[in-house]
């Protein structure tokens, strides 16, 4: 049921890598397609689970249930965004408190460490109790998933400035606040951007789970959720199919993003 | 204003405490240096010589004894000395100017002064027209002219160099001293530099101060008079045998 996925997601690869003559890469999941296709209309496969491919491509336009994916897509990007938007910014908030003062960082850090160490999926059961079974808990899901990794990354980011660039601003008896403007934001640059990024990707898992573990409401892991009650196979594998795509996708900006990001510190723009 | 920037250092003992044993690193240091000296301090590495230039710089404060500059006791980093490390120290997120301009950010100047003493010091160490260029975008020899023209833009009085030609080529090296030489001779500052390389030492000082490790303490301080710069010249050969001499002694 993954090789759909794949075949979705990598068209999108060889448009924006357009050196690439041959994309070799297609073989595979092209491969896939066919025999796929072959075996169901030559029979050999058949039961509720034998799925013809022109099925899939039509269902998202034709049919009622598979119409619903537009909606899906739009409802789980949405709770994403401001998922991770509220992750992301508590994150630096708390990882530059931390990174900076010694103090922040004995008093917060061991429970920070320790909450860490909690799978994430062990805090829906806890999200539910206390946000309900509906949108709140599944943005605060998304927004922990989020501010895990850029807290962390944000943190260390700041701790490990060498400390040959901590005696330069010394030396240049620039203050406090110079310091932190001018020399440990930009050097905890590379680090803070792989947390943002490790961010995006984790906060779009949390979506999804948090769909698929609460239940209700629109989204695609819903939409797959009750296409596997209702035995729609190819409800299942749209869902699965939009939320590579949409995952893949928003890595692949990210990496756009963060690369940008790096190149600048680095200085090598 | 010469005499007032005498730097004087007297009885300086600075001793490290690993695992619980003190560890000396330097032993009753004294040494005064003159406004318009060229001092080199060689020496074997441990024998503290990058630890003093950190007291003098005011980047270590735990030692014993005194570092006068001017007649008042340094107390932490300021204006009034400049540093150059080995390994230059520019930070990549910033252009030649932005890293230069840096080092005035803290002073309380005109913006078109700053501008201009950026202009100037990137002048002065030979880099004008690479204002905008990143550090990773420089030599090895450039960037550490770089690092000179961020030491030198605050026009300190004392401009303390930590093997600042340890890392580049011979080609860049000689090229990179004669740079020093002229900075030196345009500038009048007052300029300390810690080498290994005593054929260096010879070549720009006006003395040299051999120090030996373990503790670090100072052998012997040598006056360098040559008739001519010139590193084939029998004074020139002789100095260098003295001065090898006390190191090896």
């Amino acid at each position: 049921m993954s090789h759909p996925q794949i075949a979705a997601a990598l068209p999108q690869a060889t448009i924006r890598t357009k050196r690439v003559a041959w994309p070799r890469g297609l073989i595979l999941p092209v491969v896939l397609v066919l025999g796929w296709t072959w075996s169901v209309h030559a029979g050999w496969v058949t039961g509720p689970l034998a799925v013809h491919a022109e099925q899939l491509l039509l269902a998202p336009f034709d049919d009622a249930a598979g119409r619903e994916i537009w909606h899906a897509i739009g409802a789980s990007l949405l709770r994403y965004i401001t998922g991770i938007s509220i992750g992301i910014a508590v994150g630096l908030a708390f990882g530059t408190s931390m990174g900076l003062s010694a103090t922040t960082e004995r008093a917060g850090g061991g429970t920070f460490h320790a909450l860490r160490q909690i799978t994430l999926f062990a805090w829906i059961p806890l999200l539910t109790a206390w946000f309900g079974n509906g949108e709140a808990s599944k943005i605060v899901y998304i927004a922990l998933s989020a501010f895990f990794p850029v807290a962390l990354n944000t943190t260390t980011g700041l701790r490990n400035v060498p400390i040959t660039y901590r005696e330069v601003s010394r030396v240049l008896s620039l203050s406090r606040r110079q310091e932190i403007r001018r020399v440990l934001i930009p050097a905890a640059l590379p680090a803070i951007t792989i947390g943002i990024e490790i961010a995006l990707i984790s906060g779009w898992i949390g979506t999804v789970g948090a769909e698929y573990a609460i239940g209700n409401g629109r989204g695609i892991g819903t939409f797959v959720s009750e296409g596997r009650e209702q035995f729609r196979m190819d409800i299942v594998i749209i869902g699965v199919t939009a939320l590579a795509a949409t995952g893949y996708l928003a890595t692949r900006l990210c990496r756009r993003l963060s690369s940008l990001a790096l190149a600048r510190a680095s200085g090598l723009t | 204003m010469a005499a007032f920037n005498e730097l004087a250092i007297r009885h300086v003992t600075k001793t490290y405490t690993v695992d619980d044993t003190p560890l000396p690193v330097l032993q009753d240091i004294s040494l005064s240096v003159f406004p318009g000296e060229f001092v080199s301090i060689v020496g074997a590495s441990g024998c503290g010589k990058s630890t003093l230039l950190r007291l003098i710089v005011g980047l270590d404060d735990h030692f014993r004894g005194e570092i006068l500059l001017g007649g008042s006791p340094v107390n932490g980093p300021g204006a009034d000395r400049g540093i150059v490390f080995q390994d230059h120290r520019l930070f990549p997120w910033l252009t030649l100017t932005e890293n230069v301009a840096l080092a005035l950010d803290a002073l309380p100047l005109p913006a078109e002064e700053k501008t201009q003493r950026v202009r100037d010091a990137i002048a002065l160490v030979g880099l004008t027209g690479f204002e905008r260029a990143r550090p990773a975008q420089l030599s090895g020899g450039m960037a550490q002219r770089a690092a000179i023209a961020r030491a030198l833009v605050r026009r300190p009085a004392i401009l303390l160099l930590d093997e600042p030609l340890g890392a580049l080529d011979s080609l860049n090296r000689t090229r990179l001293q004669d740079a020093l030489l002229d900075i030196w001779e345009a500038q009048r500052t007052t300029v300390i530099m810690v080498t290994h390389d005593v054929e260096e030492a010879v070549y720009l000082s006006t003395r040299i101060v051999v120090m030996e490790p373990r503790p670090g303490r100072i052998r012997s301080v040598i006056p360098v008079e040559l008739i001519a710069r010139d590193r084939a010249a029998p004074d020139f050969v002789a100095l260098k045998q003295r001065v090898l001499a006390d190191l090896r002694h």
